[in-house]
């Protein structure tokens, strides 16, 4: 079984074309770039199917299968690694991760064909695949942590691409902070973890963790505090309450960018991590309501945000944001696989979304606002009928994808022990938000009269190279999710099936905490509450802007309070602004700037100024400078350590 | 009476590196101007036949000179470390002496002779022979800061280093007074057992502390490093920066882990010391616009990281130490001598804007300078990352967690400082036509053996960590 010995190749596929497109890309035709970043990745996927084939004759007990290439820092009893391992999870990852990146790497060669830095583009995404490759398939937190800032730059770097557009650095520069405060947590969890369990290792620390008691909500202990690091790096990674600040301004990226990094893939990573690590969360029952508590909210609160942006990008973007709130809803009420499940319909139909959105874009000539678009239904049909079924799937539509998995969100919310009644009819409400704003979106873009310069602006669809990636993702938008379908008739969910074995122990435990009780009387009513509630989003959209277009204007004008928050996105931002940002400005300018660098150090750059046109007076004028108060400064430091030292000897004496 | 041979072995790079110093003084009247080359290609030799001749001694391990000075592994590490920075500053500097006008041999001859200083730093194991070596190494440096003669800057700084470092040298040297007179004796190894006036004693090894905090460039001792980096010669910065505070380093690790069982004070102001240096250094070089002096606050708060894995007070604090110094003299050269060659004539390109577009008009320049800040950040699969990640490890062992979360919150402050660069060079349109210089070959050696070294220690820490772990045993 040659690729399963070797599964280094697959994420040095991609490395090896950023490397190529970055070293000679600059003089190399735009042809060879596209057939190293494209041929590359598309090669990786090849791999990911080869080594789906392999993994399927492994025995149960040898899974997850790992390797272990090199070790990477041993100190002491410390060891990481350049470990790699295969398990359900990281099957499902790595065919999101190569599938969907493929193609939105073919519709790169068409998006971005007339833009420059072209080859630099292209190395940047193979190297994102690369991290994101060694994220999923990381067999240590160590090298999961290596993936997950490398992702984090080559995100940083691409948001930043349109790097001379001062909006496009200040976003890349806002995502790299932002996640770095949530990183910050994810590192001291990851070092709580080595000091609990001496190794950083999955196999090592998910067994010991397995074998620990349930840290019931009474006792909280270590289990539940790395739970919570963790966890912090995921908000922040993808983008959740209360760092969820930076994605919508990521969108100034370009659009295959926030398709592959910020819908399908990166921003998903910290679900991933929480169903990686779901022993650790399963024995920490605060954690679980946390996560659980947080999605939730997140789902809601980015879903009426979504409802009143003009721009086409950011609703998609609220609108990821939300959905990732789902998925942490999942994993935190502890339906796992329902969350990866929606991971992976999601990647599909949001990516969808994303790269429609940009075929939009192109066609209209750069313009992103939803404004001035309108009837654009007849000139670019494709662009249309695929982003219309992403739609639908994104909205819950009955047997499409999205609706199997959302479906099945709501259904484990509602009869988890750790859901419950709550949380269930927020999930339904942001459903029912989720419909309208796509539908607003829909019928803003393409239906109604043109609100553009019909002169000025030459729609066109766009290539061909644009919109087969688009049909590909529209054909897995509808059936993506049929491998769940015969459990509406009583049959099984084979993507639960699939992934059961990696979620044995939390289901096990979960199960005798008093778990769920499967009726499938109760999911059909649930299901009928939410296609309900689906379609009445639906309806309202209609009402809103086909029907009655005068009603969404009458609506703000009426409800103007509301109406502002919303436009102004709660003012996080602003609030952020004041409580954060301001008084760090405030420190490092007055108190470091002004008192320490001009009081203390520009001192010394006037005395320069000084010592340049009196050169003979050039001692006395330094040691009667600074030099002596530098000098007061040591005095003074000496003074203070010594009293230190000393200061019991004193209390001695006296 | 003459000392036996092995003595002789035992301080053979001392030697070696002072004969090549005084040859090339020798040497220099004799060389014709157009040939300069032969002088520096002298101290080269020299600088590599110390690390030959450490490689002898190592052959050697013992006291020598009547238990003044000691061979043993972690001597030998820090030898092998001043050494080769003797030898990278020594290629680094030829063309920027030339470009400057300042070749004359006195530069090399004193850049050997503070390494000999630094050396016997290393392997004192006696006070007063410490002295000795510290004042061997300091008295080169204050010359050498003062090297570009015509520019004030740069003879304010030599001033000022010279005026405050020999106000710490004082306390150094009172220090060593003091604990004479609580001990009755100046050798290490006999103070282990001497039963003295232990309040004498803290306050003499006090005092040693604050001459050392000095030279190491720690809060509330480092107010007189960016005036004197920032003055200095870039080549001299880059070995201020990076020799002289490894042999400072290693006097304090080998004076406090043999006179003294930890006190739990002295983990206090260790401790103190450390916070107030990260913080110094870090808030300092966020508002920085010079290079040079960004960069020298960045130094303060690397003592500052350091300090960390010092306070630990175990071995695998020490070899974190060890290690951070290697890793840390690696990122700094590099990224001095970067600056020294983009500096270009007279020093003038030296703010941080005048590295506009840099990664667009000299790639290379621009790629290797982001390796050095990357390193110096601490992102992984460099050096900096792994030499930050054993002074965590060595601090959660001594259960120093809340230094360690500082240590994180400073790794956090200073991206903003570091990436800044990058994203000017590589985001910003050039304000200035700035003609650029092709990278002398000398230069480049530098450059490739630094950043080979930053990344191979960022893949493979393994073997440098085997021996630094190796070298961390002290006697006691």
């Amino acid at each position: 079984m040659p690729l399963l010995d070797h599964l280094w190749i697959i994420p040095s596929l991609p490395l090896l074309g950023a490397a190529l497109n970055g070293l000679f890309g600059a003089r190399w035709p735009k042809r060879w770039v596209d057939v190293v970043g494209v041929g590359t990745t598309g090669l990786a996927f090849a791999a990911t199917l080869e080594l789906i084939r392999e993994f399927a004759h492994l025995r149960a007990d040898q899974v997850p299968w790992s390797k272990s290439y090199l070790t990477w820092i041993g100190a002491g009893n410390f060891r990481a690694g350049f470990d790699l391992q295969v398990d359900q999870l990281t099957i499902v990852m790595l065919l999101v991760v190569t599938g969907v990146g493929w193609l939105i790497h073919i519709y790169s060669t068409g998006y971005m064909a007339h833009e420059g830095g072209y080859y630099r583009f292209f190395a940047e995404m193979n190297l994102f695949t690369f991290f994101m490759l060694t994220l999923v398939m990381a067999a240590n937190f160590v090298l999961l942590f290596v993936g997950w800032e490398g992702v984090g730059l080559c995100s940083y770097l691409l948001i930043g691409f349109f790097f001379l557009r001062k909006s496009a650095a200040d976003a890349g520069k806002k995502a790299f902070i932002v996640t770095r405060i949530g990183d910050f947590g994810f590192t001291l969890g990851i070092l709580l973890i080595f000091w609990v369990f001496g190794s950083v290792d999955y196999a090592t620390v998910f067994n010991r963790a397995a074998g620990m008691p349930v840290e019931n909500a009474g006792q909280p202990g270590v289990l539940t505090s790395i739970s919570l690091l963790l966890l912090a790096g995921a908000i922040g990674k993808s983008a959740q309450l209360p760092l969820y600040v930076w994605l919508p301004d990521a969108m100034e990226g370009p659009t295959p960018v926030s398709a592959l990094i910020h819908a399908a893939t990166m921003v998903t990573a910290g679900v991933y991590m929480v169903a990686r690590a779901h022993i650790l969360y399963s024995h920490a029952p605060i954690a679980m309501t946390t996560v659980a508590v947080i999605g939730g909210l997140t789902a809601l609160y980015a879903a009426t945000i979504g409802l009143v942006q003009t721009d086409i990008k950011r609703v998609l973007a609220y609108s990821t944001v939300s959905q990732i709130g789902y998925m942490f809803l999942a994993c935190g009420v502890g339906a796992f696989s329902a969350g990866i499940f929606h991971l992976m319909t999601h990647a599909f139909f949001k990516a969808l979304l994303f790269l429609a959105a940009g075929s939009v874009i192109h066609a209209m000539g750069g313009e992103q606002d939803m404004r001035r678009m309108g009837g654009l239904r007849k000139q670019i049909p494709w662009t249309y009928w695929t982003m219309l079924l992403a739609t639908l799937s994104i909205s819950g539509a009955p047997l499409f994808a999205g609706f199997f998995s959302k479906d099945k969100i709501l259904f484990e919310t509602a009869v988890s022990l750790y859901g419950g009644r709550v949380l269930w009819a927020i999930a339904l409400v942001a459903a029912l938000l989720t419909a309208f704003y796509m539908f607003r979106l829909i019928f803003l873009t393409f239906h109604g009269a043109p609100r553009y310069d019909a002169h000025a602006t030459h729609v066109h669809e766009s290539p061909k190279n644009m919109l087969a990636p688009l049909v590909v993702l529209a054909v897995l938008s509808v059936v993506g999710g049929w491998v769940a379908a015969p459990a509406l008739s009583g049959g099984a969910d084979y993507f639960e099936i699939y992934l059961a074995p990696v979620f044995a122990k939390s289901s096990a435990l979960l199960a005798t905490a008093g778990g769920e009780t499967e009726s499938r009387t109760l999911e059909l009513q649930l299901m009928g509450v939410a296609v309900g509630l689906a379609t009445l989003g639906f309806l309202v959209a209609w009402w809103f802007y086909i029907r009655r277009p005068q009603t969404p204007e009458w609506l703000a004008e009426t409800f103007h309070a509301p109406y502002k928050l919303l436009l102004n996105k709660y003012y996080v931002d602003e609030l952020y602004n004041l409580a954060i940002i301001r008084p760090i400005g405030w420190i490092s300018t007055r108190l470091l700037w002004q008192v320490v660098d001009e009081g203390a150090i520009d001192g010394s750059v006037n005395g320069v100024a000084h010592t340049a046109r009196r050169l003979g007076s050039r001692l006395r004028v330094l040691a009667s400078g600074n030099t002596r108060s530098y000098a007061a400064w040591v005095l003074v430091g000496a003074v203070l350590l010594l009293g230190l030292l000393l200061w019991p000897l004193l209390g001695m004496v006296r | 009476m003459f000392a036996p041979i092995e003595d002789l072995y035992r301080l053979a790079p001392e030697l070696v590196l002072c004969t090549f110093g005084i040859l090339v003084m020798l040497a220099e009247p004799f060389v014709p101007r157009k040939r300069s080359g032969l002088v520096a290609f002298l101290a080269l030799l020299g600088a590599g036949a110390a690390l030959a001749a450490t490689r002898l001694s190592w052959a050697h391990p013992g006291t020598a000179f009547y238990g003044l000075v000691r061979v043993d592994d972690f001597s030998i590490f820090l030898h092998f470390v001043v050494g080769a920075v003797a030898v990278l500053v020594i290629l680094g500097s030829r063309d920027y002496l030339e470009r400057e006008g300042l070749h004359r041999g006195e530069f090399y001859a004193l850049v050997l002779f503070a390494t000999a200083g630094m050396g016997v730093m290393v392997s004192a194991q006696e006070l007063v022979t410490a002295f000795i070596g510290l004042e061997i190494s300091s008295i080169s440096s204050y010359i050498l800061a003062s090297f570009r003669r015509n520019v004030p800057k740069s003879n304010e700084s030599a001033m000022k280093y010279f005026l405050l470092g020999s106000f710490a040298t004082s306390f150094f040297l009172y220090g060593v007074a003091l604990v004479y007179g609580a001990t009755g004796t100046t050798l290490l190894s006999r103070m282990d057992s001497a039963s003295g006036n232990p309040t004498l004693l803290r306050l003499g090894l006090g005092m040693i502390f604050i001459g050392l905090a000095f030279k190491v460039a720690s809060a509330p001792f480092q107010l007189w490093t960016p005036d004197v980096y920032e003055g200095a010669p870039t080549p001299v910065t880059a070995l201020l920066s990076s020799g002289p505070k490894a042999a400072a380093f290693a006097l304090l690790l080998r004076i406090f882990d043999t006179v003294f069982a930890a006190s739990q004070l002295w983990v206090w102001a260790i401790w103190v010391s450390a916070a107030l240096t990260m913080f110094a250094g870090n808030l300092a070089a966020l508002v920085q616009s010079n290079v040079k002096r960004m960069l020298a606050y960045s130094s303060i708060a690397h003592a500052g990281y350091i300090l960390v894995a010092f306070a630990a007070r175990n071995e695998i604090g020490t070899a974190a130490v060890l290690f951070y110094l290697v890793a840390y003299a690696l990122m700094k050269l590099g990224a001095f001598t970067m600056v020294t060659h983009l500096g270009g004539e007279g020093e003038r390109r030296l703010e941080i804007n005048d590295y506009a577009g840099l990664g667009s008009q000299q790639p290379a320049a621009a790629a290797f300078l982001t390796l050095y800040l990357f390193s110096l950040l601490g992102l992984p699969v460099t050096a900096g990352f792994l030499g930050k990640f054993y002074i965590f490890n060595a601090a959660l062992k001594s259960h120093l967690v809340w230094l360690a979360v500082l240590l994180a919150i400073n790794t956090v402050i200073s991206a903003y400082y570091y990436l800044r660069v990058i994203v000017v060079m590589y985001m910003r349109e050039p304000q200035k036509e700035w003609a650029a210089t092709p990278i002398p070959r000398a230069v480049g050696l530098v450059l490739v053996l630094t950043a080979a070294g930053t990344l191979y220690l960022g893949l493979f820490p393994n073997y440098l960590m085997e021996f630094a772990t190796q070298s961390a045993v002290l006697p006691r």
